[in-house]
């Protein structure tokens, strides 16, 4: 497998504070990998590097072979690598129908692109996928009248609408319900398997990330701790010891 | 309310519209004003209400069409009508420029800092319009004299401006529909994930605005030649006035939508207008009264309200089949 991402050497600080020290790791075109961690160990810090939010102070980022460092925000999301917030992120005060539809990157993103009605296209691409991730009956609501769970698939549903070729996700499963999460994780290993896109995951609960993920990334401190396949990372000393906690 | 319905009430408004200056002929001052009105609340609703991105600024983009076309009417040596709307024409453009150049200035800004330096432009506007000579400084410009019968003018500007709002009315319908419309929307609900999907936002707010300037200096143009006499503070730049009213016109109505702007300039207008006849002395404190509940109690608007109050009517529903 070719290495889809690519992180050299990678740091960020925010003035004294070093949230990502020259962190090197890579994600291979259609794995799952997952990146774990502590909370404050710089996991949602270096995905904000990742897709251009804020400037980095050191190293070098590739996407498919092409040089992303100083790209921004929408410049890399027009790319192909879509990420979806921790704290679930949709268009409340518009339908979920419209949520979909401006999530759409079939027509480009244009001025003169823009100024056409939503296609009928369009439409059915998002009504196919809103009844995929089980919102079809809420098309109509606002975004903002659903629940949590219900916005992430929301979300996720939105991320896929952009045909992403790299989906980073923020804990995906945090604050839903233990239902929920099944469906979600089902949906995710699909979404990978059938339509090939690469997923990089932030996750804390481990029974989800150890049975999805292919390989995975520790960090601590802001330092890369360990890399390895789950059953390695599940047994190294230093995660342990950082994160996992011995028992 | 359905597709049919708004063309029924579309159609009653635009007969309503045509035979009131005949109808009501002491009233064509106001009834010419009313749909400036409209122009300022739905033109500030582009960017206030659709984009989220409140504007206390706009009122420089009518204030520049209003010089604009008076100088070109000084100076241009053409005839009344074709001086006035080539007059219009160029202060359209002036302002449209202007709301490129600002706009890829300030518009970068979120939030209460973007509204706060908006609120500055108003103000600079004025203060160069009122010491700069050649547009007559303090002591302000007079548009050439309309030609024809006294009354006329309001006549003739009454339809000009009822004109002017139903073309802005009816390209903001359509525009509201598209995905432009949408990604407007999209800003204004959640910016950073409207990035994050890829939208360009910096560029879709810069065209919202150049879109409210056109019209506002294309309005702005014949308000010059219609009141008659341009002062820089009180009719041009007037920011304390036309400039709060259109943001509190879309407000009432409702923002963010595309009726509410209109129903909140018919209210607005009508409600100061009987304050002014009936209260006189005391209208501004009445005016002021009014904002405070306005925005105390309708801060969503009266078509924000209903569209609360009644989800379903405006086709929030769930449905299962």
């Amino acid at each position: 497998m070719t290495d889809q991402l690519v992180i050299t050497g990678v740091s960020k600080r925010f003035g004294g504070i070093v949230a990502n020290e020259s962190i090197s790791l890579s994600v291979p075109q259609g794995s799952i990998t997952g990146m774990i961690g502590p909370n404050g160990s710089g996991k949602t810090t270096l995905f904000n590097s990742i897709v251009g939010h804020h400037p980095v102070d050191g190293g070098s980022i590739t996407f498919e072979g092409r040089e992303i460092t100083r790209l921004r925000v929408p410049q890399i999301a027009r790319l192909g690598m879509i990420r979806t917030f921790q704290q679930t992120r949709i268009f409340g005060k518009m339908t979920c129908m419209q949520n979909m539809a401006i999530s759409d990157a079939d027509h480009g993103y244009g001025l003169m692109a823009l100024l056409k009605p939503v296609s009928g296209e369009t439409r059915d691409r998002s009504e196919a996928l809103l009844e995929y991730c089980g919102l079809h009956s809420k098309r109509h609501l606002l975004a903002g009248d659903l629940s949590f769970g219900q916005q992430k698939l929301l979300e996720f549903a939105m991320a896929l609408m952009i045909r992403p070729r790299m989906l980073l996700l923020d804990e995906p499963t945090a604050g839903i319900n233990p239902t929920l999460i099944n469906g979600l994780i089902e949906r995710l290993i699909r979404v990978n398997q059938d339509l090939g896109i690469t997923l990089f995951v932030i996750e804390h609960n481990m029974r989800v990330i150890m049975n999805m993920a292919e390989n995975i990334h520790c960090l601590a401190y802001g330092k890369l701790l360990a890399s390895g396949a789950p059953d390695d990372i599940r047994n190294d000393q230093r995660v342990i010891d950082a994160y996992l906690g011995g028992h | 309310m359905n597709g049919r319905g708004q063309i029924i009430l579309g159609i009653v408004i635009v007969a309503a519209a045509l035979a009131a200056p005949l109808v009501f002929p002491d009233f064509r001052a106001q009834i010419a004003m009313l749909w400036v009105m409209v122009l300022f609340a739905l033109t500030w609703d582009i960017l206030g209400g659709q984009t989220g991105y409140n504007t206390f600024g706009n009122i420089l983009f009518f204030g520049t069409g209003m010089y604009a076309a008076a100088v070109f009417q000084r100076d241009g040596g053409f005839d009344y009508f074709p001086g006035l709307f080539i007059g219009m024409g160029l202060g359209a453009l002036i302002s449209v420029a202007l709301a490129t150049i600002l706009g890829s200035m300030i518009l970068r800004m979120r939030g209460h800092y973007f509204a706060i330096a908006t609120l500055g432009l108003g103000i600079a506007a004025g203060e160069i319009a009122s010491g700069w000579d050649y547009i007559g400084a303090g002591s302000g410009m007079s548009p050439p004299l309309f030609p024809g019968a006294p009354g006329v003018s309001y006549i003739f500007f009454g339809y000009l401006f009822f004109g002017l709002a139903l073309i802005t009315f009816l390209l903001l319908a359509w525009v509201y529909r598209t995905r432009f419309g949408l990604a407007l929307n999209a800003i204004r609900d959640n910016e950073d994930k409207a990035e994050a999907m890829g939208l360009k936002t910096d560029t879709y707010k810069i065209a919202a605005w150049m879109l409210a300037a056109l019209f506002l200096g294309l309005c702005g143009g014949a308000a010059g030649n219609m009141l008659g006499f341009i002062d820089p503070r009180d009719t041009a730049f007037a920011g304390a006035t036309f400039g709060v009213w259109m943001v509190l016109m879309a407000i009432l109505g409702g923002k963010g939508t595309l009726w509410g702007p209109v129903l909140g300039a018919f209210v607005f207008h009508v409600t100061q207008e009987i304050l002014w006849t009936h209260l006189l002395g005391w209208q501004r404190v009445a005016l002021g009264l009014i904002i405070v509940g306005i925005v105390v109690f309708f801060p969503q608007g009266i078509l924000g309200w209903a569209r609360t109050r009644w989800p379903k009517r405006f086709g929030h529903r769930v449905e299962t089949s």
